[in-house]
């Protein structure tokens, strides 16, 4: 193989299309169609008594107004809930639209559609819904005190309660370890809510022509969405396509569906047979999607002298908001990724997942991670500040060794597999990012400290991904993969693989994603699985295809396959350059023709002379074309891990917190592009520094989201962004055939663990909560000075 | 986030704004980075929008060496290019980012009236003023301390056009300094501080004042020439900040007598270095 592209930092091929304004989003298709607008209940907890749409009936442009009422049966029912579990007893989903209480704001009420949406807000503005408010339920605390309920049938307002344990070598449980512990140590944590915030937001447009229905969605998963919207709308699956055009980014907030409007736009398209779209706007992102993060936790750890664990309790409350639509999936990611790069002795954790009147609680990049490592890391800093230990030392000694993969950490995973480490190296990335960022030299003064964050993270969860891999007669290589894509630079790092495996030149190279059209099975892009799953699907096809290729081109070479090779898109015998066709010639013998459209097909064509008179003119047991399909599906998640460090500054006198410097070291097994790993890496540290130091979502006593616009939802700017120091580790996966971990979620992970470690370190006073902002750190300062 | 519907007005020149304005009492839009996201979310509904842009005796700057003068219709990056006075350019600098400053008008920010925004600080620490005008009446100049009103209230009253602003030029050995705490890079601030101060001959404090937002509904002058050195416990005391979803009361007040110390210092480094 000679064209080596895998490993190399190639350019981003789809960057030039999406910086210069010529990618098509959701909102760019469409401009004929109708528009959607929704109702959406100004209350967290209200009982609907009447609606009344009559005042909107004359505005100009108004096609139709919807209430629960007019769905038909299955259109009404409950969304679906996606990942049951059994420890979710309690699991409850919204209707697509209200039907009788509403229990956050923000919860659609009332679809409106109109000819275009200036229209369609107008509807909205003038239709009157009768209320009767209820008593909404927000926070945890208040929530588990479950005086008040936020579903009538859900006591207590627990959606789900697990507990799992690990017991110790010993055979001993995690609180008789802790008992009988040299040293012990109690604390509560807390993490307050943020969100994905994609700067574009969800959006569906939906055309029938009668007998088949086309839906683009910016979603995360195009082939469930179709299999959601078939389900709902009772139309067989091959009559409905979904596709997601180039979409703005999803974090974790498209994985869900089919959102309400998932489902209602598609719905009356059908039933007014008129194209219709609707596109989120920023107002109704912060109050109809999904957020994430919100978690209280008790914690007890029990340790010897040298700071090793010997038995660690935590007990975490979950704010699930007011559905549970994604199942206990975050909660369960916190409990088992907790653990990190560490043996513990013994472990205990035990979670409620809870109810509030707030926006439903679903994955955000990191999933429950960075809860989980908050809760791990403060543990370690506050064992070596007891022991008056260096914080390195007390992780070291935690450590799972580098011998000691797989490592089974005796828990089940969110994939339901058995939670074993595939390979890893931690004490090498500990001696790399101390020297990246110059732990052991760093002089500590007020105002000045550092920090330091560890993590574990599983990544590329099965059922599957399938790869489908084209030769066409022009040389070119069409790859298509039925996830989707939202910017992270699948169709270079996708290309990489192709072009490595064909031996061909990456221009020739086109990939596709989430389209149904193209490729009907996939799973969709979550917990950073797209190289791990697809990468390898892509690759297996490809092997596929060289294969064919080499015994269609042994024919025409009268060579054996096993002497040629592919290079620069040339077959060509190993060692004789000359004794050569071109993949363009293989890709026409693959098809044998009867009409030549053109001169390269005419030596496909029956009297070309280049098959046998012999054989059929297809094989037995071949199929036309230079073309092959295959899948990947992995036994249990790889577990990527990294350590991240960082050096903050605190003003004595305005108590602002500046991130001096940010150092990364990270292991996603074999690097496919290092370019694109790097900027993954970078935008998750941008949005981890986001919810450490400005992100939160303030609700009020009355469930009312009081910052719910990007004025006062303090998303981070380049300008709070440090800049990002890396350095990779890699320490193949041995479980795919390409060796990779997954990268999409890492560097947000730690960042509020190191941040706050860093703030510790400089204040000489715990940080416990995040995030923090100077007003916080002032009110903390004045508290323990 | 579309506006709901509203009649829009184009006038030509300064006459048919006034007359238009006198008749439908409408809603100025200038740069629109305020108005327009109102509109969009619905806060602001007015029936009529009177579009100003097009008035070119409105996007005239004048500077004087007793000050500058800028017209309703310019933008915050010409004067900023421009550069006619050092301290409203360094406070220009703390507004927002570049390409809302593209757009965005001096006059307008100042009859929004902001409490947290930071030209309103710059033209009550200066004592400059604001001319309104109305369609058949002689137009009126309104001093700062008159012209804030409230939080987003100014002294325009329905029907008149803020039609330029007067900031007076920092004499000889004066200096101006603006300190300000953001949670962001372009934020409104949490807290800021606006100061001036002029020397005497002798080098000593002859006049000090401090103007300071983000703690009280308009910009809160103070004159703390009898006592600099006290500085940071005089707007402390004087200042009644509220807490929000971005800071606490008590962090504002804390934070406005450091940056009025911080300011201070500076204005007088400043002073010191145009007395030299």
């Amino acid at each position: 193989m000679t064209t080596r592209l895998f490993g190399e930092p190639v350019q981003r091929r789809e960057d030039p299309r999406l910086l210069t304004g010529q990618g098509r989003y959701l909102d760019d298709l469409g401009r004929d169609a109708l528009a959607a607008a929704f109702v959406r209940s100004p209350h967290a907890h209200a009982r609907i008594r009447d609606i009344d749409v009559g005042p909107a009936l004359d505005v100009e442009g108004l096609v139709a107004v919807y209430t629960w009422e007019d769905l038909p049966e299955r259109v009404g029912r409950p969304l679906p809930l996606l990942i049951p579990h059994p420890a979710l007893t309690h699991g409850r989903t919204a209707y697509p639209l209200a039907r009788d209480v509403v229990r956050h704001v923000g919860e659609p009420v009332v679809m409106v559609v109109a000819a275009d949406r200036y229209a369609a807000e107008d509807a909205c503005a003038l239709i009157e819904v009768d209320y009767e408010p209820l008593k909404p339920v927000v926070g945890l605390e208040e929530s588990v005190q479950g005086a008040q309920l936020v579903h009538e049938d859900v006591p207590g307002n627990v959606g789900a309660h697990l507990v799992q344990e690990v017991a110790g070598a010993d055979g001993r449980g995690a609180r008789e370890a802790i008992e009988t512990a040299p040293h012990t140590l109690a604390f509560r944590l807390d993490i307050e809510r943020s969100a994905s915030m994609p700067l574009e937001g969800r959006g569906v447009y939906a055309r029938w022509d009668g007998r088949d229905l086309r839906v683009y969605s910016s979603t995360q998963t195009s082939t469930s969405v179709r299999m959601a919207v078939a389900a709902a709308l009772e139309l067989p699956l091959p009559q409905v396509e979904v596709i997601a055009p180039d979409v703005g980014g999803g974090f974790g907030v498209k994985i869900v569906h089919p959102w309400p409007e998932e489902v209602l736009v598609p719905w009356a398209a059908m039933t007014l047979g008129r194209e219709i779209k609707w596109t989120e706007d920023r107002r109704e992102h912060f109050v109809s999607s999904a957020h994430e993060r919100g978690q209280v936790q008790y914690v007890r750890a029990g340790f010897d002298d040298d700071g090793r664990v010997l038995g660690l309790d935590v007990t975490i409350l979950h704010d699930h908001g007011a559905y549970t639509p994604y199942g206990i999936i975050v909660p369960i990611v916190t409990s088992t990724q907790l653990l990190g790069p560490y043996r513990i002795g013994a472990y205990r954790v035990e979670f409620s997942a809870v109810y509030t009147n707030t926006v439903q609680v679903t994955p955000y990049r990191g999933a429950g991670r960075p809860q989980g490592v908050f809760c791990m890391e403060r543990t370690m800093d506050k064992i070596a500040g007891y022991l008056g230990k260096d914080r390195t030392e007390v992780r070291a000694a935690n450590f799972i060794g580098p011998d000691e993969f797989p490592y089974d950490q005796g828990m089940t995973f969110q994939d339901g597999r058995p939670l074993i480490y595939d390979s890893g190296n931690y004490p090498e990335m500990l001696r790399m990012v101390k020297e990246l960022i110059g732990w052991d030299s760093f002089e500590r003064r007020p105002g000045r400290g550092i920090g330091i964050g560890c993590y574990v993270e599983g990544t590329g969860v099965g059922p599957y991904e399938g790869g489908h891999v084209q030769v066409t007669s022009d040389g070119r290589v069409h790859v298509s993969t039925g996830l989707t894509s939202q910017g992270q630079g699948h169709e270079t790092a996708f290309a990489q693989i192709a072009a490595t495996e064909l031996g061909v030149p990456i221009e020739r190279v086109s990939v596709v994603t989430g389209d149904t059209r193209r490729f009907g099975y996939a799973v969709g892009t979550f917990a950073s699985r797209a190289a791990v799953v697809s990468g390898n699907a892509i690759a297996l096809a490809c092997r596929k295809v060289r294969a064919k290729a080499l015994r269609i081109a042994a024919g025409a070479l009268e060579a054996d396959p096993s002497d040629l090779e592919i290079t620069d898109g040339m077959v060509h015998v190993v060692g004789a350059p000359s004794a050569s066709i071109p993949l363009s010639t293989v890709a026409v013998l693959a098809n044998p023709l009867r009409y030549a459209f053109d001169d390269e097909a005419a030596k496909a064509t029956q009297f070309s002379g280049t098959s046998s008179p012999d054989r059929p003119p297809v094989a037995e047991g071949e199929e036309p074309g230079l073309e092959g399909r295959d899948y990947y599906s992995p036994i249990r998640s790889t577990f990527a891990s990294g350590m991240h460090a960082a050096i903050v500054e605190t003003d004595p006198d305005t108590a602002e917190i500046t991130v001096v410097r940010y150092a990364v070291v990270h292991d996603c097994g074999r690097l496919v592009n290092p370019m694109i790993v790097e900027g993954q890496i970078h935008g998750g540290v941008a949005q981890g520094i986001g919810g450490a130091l400005y992100e939160r979502m303030v609700y009020d006593v009355h469930g009312q989201l009081v910052n719910a616009s990007f004025m006062d939802f303090l998303m981070p700017y380049a300008t709070e962004v440090p800049r990002v120091e890396t350095a990779h580790l890699e320490t193949p996966s041995p479980l795919n055939p390409l060796g990779i971990k997954g990268a999409g979620e890492a560097g947000v992970i730690p960042v509020s663990a190191v941040i706050a470690s860093a703030i510790e370190d400089a204040e000489g006073f715990p940080i416990d909560r995040m995030p923090i902002s100077p007003s916080e750190l002032f009110d903390l300062r004045s508290r323990m000075r | 986030m579309k506006p709901p519907p509203f009649e829009y007005h184009a006038p030509r020149d300064l006459g048919q704004a006034l007359s238009t304005l006198a008749e439908v009492r409408g809603k100025v839009l200038a740069g629109g980075q305020s108005l327009i996201p109102m509109l969009n979310m619905r806060l602001a509904a007015p029936e009529h929008l009177v579009d100003i842009n097009r008035v070119p005796e409105l996007a005239v700057m004048e500077a004087a060496p007793d000050g500058v003068r800028i017209g309703a219709a310019v933008r915050h990056a010409e004067v900023e290019r421009a550069g006619v006075h050092p301290l409203l350019v360094r406070a220009l600098k703390l507004v927002a980012h570049p390409v809302i400053r593209n757009r965005g008008t001096v006059v307008g920010s100042l009859a929004h009236a902001d409490p947290a925004a930071e030209l309103p600080a710059v033209l009550a620490v200066l004592g400059g003023s604001v001319r309104l005008a109305r369609a058949g009446a002689p137009e009126r100049d309104v001093g700062a301390a008159e012209f804030f009103v409230g939080p987003m209230e100014s002294a325009v009253q329905e029907g008149e056009l803020a039609v330029s602003a007067y900031f007076p030029a920092l004499g000889p050995r004066t200096g101006g300094a603006f300190e300000e705490v953001t949670r962001r890079h372009g934020d409104y601030a949490l807290a800021g501080v606006c100061a001036v101060v002029t020397l005497g001959e002798d080098g000593a404090i002859e006049a000090a004042r401090l103007a300071c937002i983000g703690v009280g509904p308009v910009p809160v002058v103070v004159d703390v020439t009898g006592s600099p050195d006290d500085a940071a416990r005089i707007v402390s005391e004087r200042t009644e900040p509220d807490g929000d979803v971005h800071a606490s009361a008590a962090y504002r007040r804390h934070l406005v007598g450091v940056l009025a110390e911080r300011a201070l210092r500076n204005a007088t480094r400043e002073a010191q270095a145009r007395g030299a």
